[in-house]
């Protein structure tokens, strides 16, 4: 547990990045910290391992007062990760993930080994263990960046920005990643982001910051579509709301109806079966591959390059956000929903999905 | 004439000492001896210095008064110095030239050392630094584990740019009648000895070419390959290298 | 015989120099106009080499190595040794007026070889795609583009050049060549009983003056070539 107790960072010229900031990062939970810039978000994270002293106010770590130890003895229980990995160009990568542990005065061939086995658990390649961080790319840095936090297995984590350097695509990995990792390793764990996507995405709790480092809001990312404090935390939580909120609201009986499909590599049904417009093509193992047009010509086989792909997938007990999408992308209207395995249960109906969302509402 | 150079050189008579004449191997030695003391006094001097200015960030005027030594000739610092300090020693040893030559080498060699060790420290991302501090690591730590290693190329820059100049000026200094390789140019000069003095120059040029060559494979083997990219097709920094970080700190 | 006792003569106070200076002032103006011109053509002619040298050293990568390991060794060589090798190389006389500037030329082309092809390696490579797209053919772009933004870099290089170029002339001096560097000599010689200064005082001056007032007109040089830095300092 982390808790900031009427923490404020005044500079000598009179600015203040971070006023009176009362708040709890608990055990085991991401907590993001989310802001324009200006707004303290970093201040406020590097006052936890004292990368700046706060003026006044206090820092716990647990019932620690963090200004009551050494600073360089607490940054060596806190992982940290920033913003483009900081990495130390002279190290291997195994070199970089056993920092800490050699601070902390572990031998050589133990640090190297659990080095070794954490920079597969981040989910890279061993044999770039003996590369230097110049030979990787950026999300590989980062990755190593994480597992270099990792290495002492801290409780806590502070991570500075550590994916807006990376590309949106491997970003999006970074962080699915990232939750699995924490999903493993429960670490407490203070984020800070510019993105409120990212915020929504990866936060337990969310803190929404204001220029002027105060609090505006801390809520969990539902909370904070659903019901903003105030016009400035609506406007940077930004559009969409209540779509994005249904991200959180779950489906768990979606009115499942059973829907006619026809195998891929087998021969067209045509229109006999009465359906308006397409069918479903699913393959061998029932795993739904796309929809067919029924007006096309009898009997002909059904091939891959016939199918329409456009509708997503929903599946029971997800999201209603993804629910109704499948509804809406699907050439049929019928959003289809599938199992945890990915085989086709049925098909729902935007309908019946929107029906679900008032029930939820009243 | 390249004959008769060549036929200097290669004489057994002039490597080996007479009662009359200072062989090429005692002279070699003397101006290798020089260069080392010079050097090492300067890297005492000037690498601490650097490094902890570099890593405070306090006390770069230091630097930058360093280097305006520069435009100082260094014949006329050296003639001036002599002239200045030799009547204090006349007739016991000859100190009254040796401390005045150390001076002006140790005054040449500091700028260039001073400067790449805090340029190499100041050139280290501050994302790098600020992950070793927020690891754990303290002051020392951090300048020793991390920042040293990462400024290793452009402190070995300046120690080559330095080296160079030691070796250069410890030849001049043999104008001011002082032991060393130089000897053979200006006694070559004076007796009208043009083999002599060519091979004396020869001499020179290979002392500094080998001693370049002998420290920038310690750099080789010194410096991380994560730092010097050695995975890529660049050259690394040389003596040139370290000259223009001069420029940059001034 | 010690110094410290003997009154200093007026004359030879290292004060004296400016009226030694106006009692040889003919043959100390001809050796600052040797020194100056001396310091000067070298980077010039250093330059003009350095710039088609530089630029085909960042076209090719391949000739980038070699190009950098040939002139750092040039750049090795003392200056003293060089002065001696260069009438033998070049076939000239032992003590030739030519010698000098040959040798400088060497220094000051290998300095800026490095500096023009680190110097253009350092121009954004978006900026070089874009005068590529705009229809900039190679030279063109070379000159219109690419050189201006090394500007600033190479005229720093230029600097080092031109100031070390003023120190190692008056090494010239040492033997026998025309230049600021005969004052050292001249005090050297004038001071074997006890000390002479003004002439090596002179001397002193002399350089570092050059020195000064030969860096300050690069960076004016400078300034003028780039415009577009003094608007966004002043900005």
């Amino acid at each position: 547990m982390i808790r900031f107790d009427a923490a404020t960072k005044r500079y000598p010229d009179g600015t203040v990045a971070v006023d009176q900031l009362t708040l709890e990062a608990p055990s085991g939970a991401i907590t993001v910290l989310v802001g324009p810039s200006g707004c303290g978000k970093t201040t406020s994270l590097r006052m936890v391992n004292r990368m700046i002293e706060p003026t006044s106010g206090t820092v716990w770590l647990d019932d620690t007062d963090t200004a009551s130890l050494p600073a360089h003895e607490l940054r060596r229980r806190i992982g940290y990760v920033i913003q483009n990995a900081g990495l130390f160009p002279h190290r291997t990568v195994l070199d970089n993930v056993a920092t800490v542990p050699l601070l902390l005065g572990e031998d050589r061939r133990r640090a190297r080994a659990s080095a070794l086995e954490l920079v597969e658990r981040v989910g890279l390649d061993p044999a770039l263990a003996k590369r230097y961080p110049a030979q990787l790319s950026g999300g590989q840095q980062q990755r190593v960046g994480v597992a270099r936090a990792l290495a002492a297995d801290p409780p806590v984590m502070l991570m500075d920005e550590p994916f807006s350097a990376v590309d949106p695509v491997v970003r999006e990995q970074l962080q699915d990643e990232f939750l699995r990792l924490q999903g493993e390793l429960g670490k407490t764990i203070v984020f800070v982001t510019h993105d409120i996507d990212e915020a929504i995405k990866l936060g337990d709790q969310v803190a929404v910051l204001r220029v002027g480092g105060t609090l505006a809001q801390l809520a969990t990312p539902a909370e904070l579509l659903a019901r903003p404090i105030d016009a400035f935390v609506a406007g940077f939580v930004g559009r969409d709301r209540g779509y994005r909120a249904l991200a959180f609201a779950h489906g768990r009986n979606l009115p499942v109806r059973e829907e006619p499909t026809v195998a891929v590599g087998s021969s067209h049904p045509g229109s006999a079966a009465g359906l308006a417009g397409w069918i479903l093509a699913v393959d061998a193992e029932r795993r739904p591959q796309g929809w067919l047009p029924t007006a096309d010509e009898l009997d002909e086989t059904v091939t891959d390059s016939r199918l329409h792909r456009g509708g997503t997938l929903a599946t029971q007990g997800g999201a209603l956000r993804s629910a109704l999408d499948a509804c809406l992308s699907s050439p049929s209207g019928r959003g289809v929903v599938v199992d945890d395995d990915g085989r086709l249960l049925g098909s729902v109906t935007a309908r019946e999905v929107l029906e679900l969302i008032e029930e939820r509402e009243r | 004439m390249i004959g008769s150079v060549l036929g200097w050189l290669l004489d057994p008579e002039h490597w080996r000492s007479t009662p009359f004449d200072t062989g090429i191997w005692a002279q070699l030695g003397a101006h290798v001896g020089f260069t080392l003391i010079a050097l090492a006094i300067a890297v005492l001097l000037a690498l601490p210095a650097g490094l902890v200015i570099g890593h405070t960030g306090r006390g770069s005027w230091l630097v930058s008064a360093a280097n305006a030594v520069r435009a100082l000739p260094t014949v006329g610092v050296l003639v001036l110095l002599v002239v200045v300090i030799s009547p204090h020693f006349y007739g016991r040893t000859n100190a009254g030239f040796l401390i005045p030559t150390e001076i002006v080498l140790v005054v040449l060699a500091v700028p260039p050392i001073l400067s790449n060790a805090y340029a190499g420290v100041q050139n280290v991302p501050p994302q790098v630094r600020d992950a070793a501090f927020g690891m754990g690591m303290t002051g020392p730590q951090v300048l020793g584990r991390v920042e040293l290693p990462n400024a290793l190329p452009l402190i070995f820059s300046g120690f080559r740019s330095a080296m160079l100049q030691v070796i250069a000026t410890a030849t001049i200094a043999s104008y001011v009648t002082l032991g060393g390789l130089g000897r053979f140019i200006y006694d070559g000069l004076a007796q009208k000895d043009y083999p002599q003095m060519i091979g004396g120059a020869v001499l020179v040029a290979a002392l500094a070419l080998i001693s370049d060559l002998l420290v920038a494979l310690v750099q080789r083997y010194a410096v991380s390959r994560g730092v010097s990219r050695r995975f890529r097709t660049d050259t690394g920094p040389d003596s040139r290298t370290a000259v223009l970080v001069e420029e940059d700190v001034r | 015989m010690s110094v410290d006792v003997l009154p200093l003569d007026a004359s030879s106070s290292p004060l004296a120099f400016w009226s030694y200076f106006l009692d040889h002032r003919s043959t100390d103006l001809g050796w600052l106009w040797d020194h100056t011109w001396l310091s000067v053509v070298p980077v010039v002619v250093g330059l003009v080499l350095a710039l088609p040298l530089g630029w085909l050293a960042r076209r090719h990568a391949w000739v980038y190595p070699p190009m950098m390991s040939v002139t750092g060794l040039l750049y090795t060589i003392p200056s003293i040794a060089l002065f001696v090798l260069i009438p033998p190389l070049f076939g000239l006389s032992v003590l030739s007026p030519l010698q000098v500037p040959i040798a400088l030329s060497v220094y000051s082309t290998s300095l800026l070889v490095r500096v023009v092809a680190d110097g253009l390696a350092a121009v954004p490579s978006e900026t070089v795609q874009a005068a590529t797209a705009l229809g900039y053919r190679p030279l063109a772009r070379f000159t219109r583009v690419e050189l201006p933004i090394a500007v600033p870099v190479i005229t720093a290089g230029l600097r080092v050049a031109i100031v070390a170029n003023v120190s190692i002339v008056a090494v010239a001096g040492t033997i026998g060549l025309d230049n600021l560097g005969r004052l050292f000599d001249q005090g050297f010689t004038l001071s074997v009983n006890e000390p002479y200064y003004p002439p090596i005082v002179l001397g002193i001056v002399l350089c570092v003056l050059l020195a000064l007032v030969l860096d300050a007109v690069v960076l004016v040089v400078d300034r003028l070539l780039t415009p577009w830095r003094r608007a966004v300092a002043a900005r």
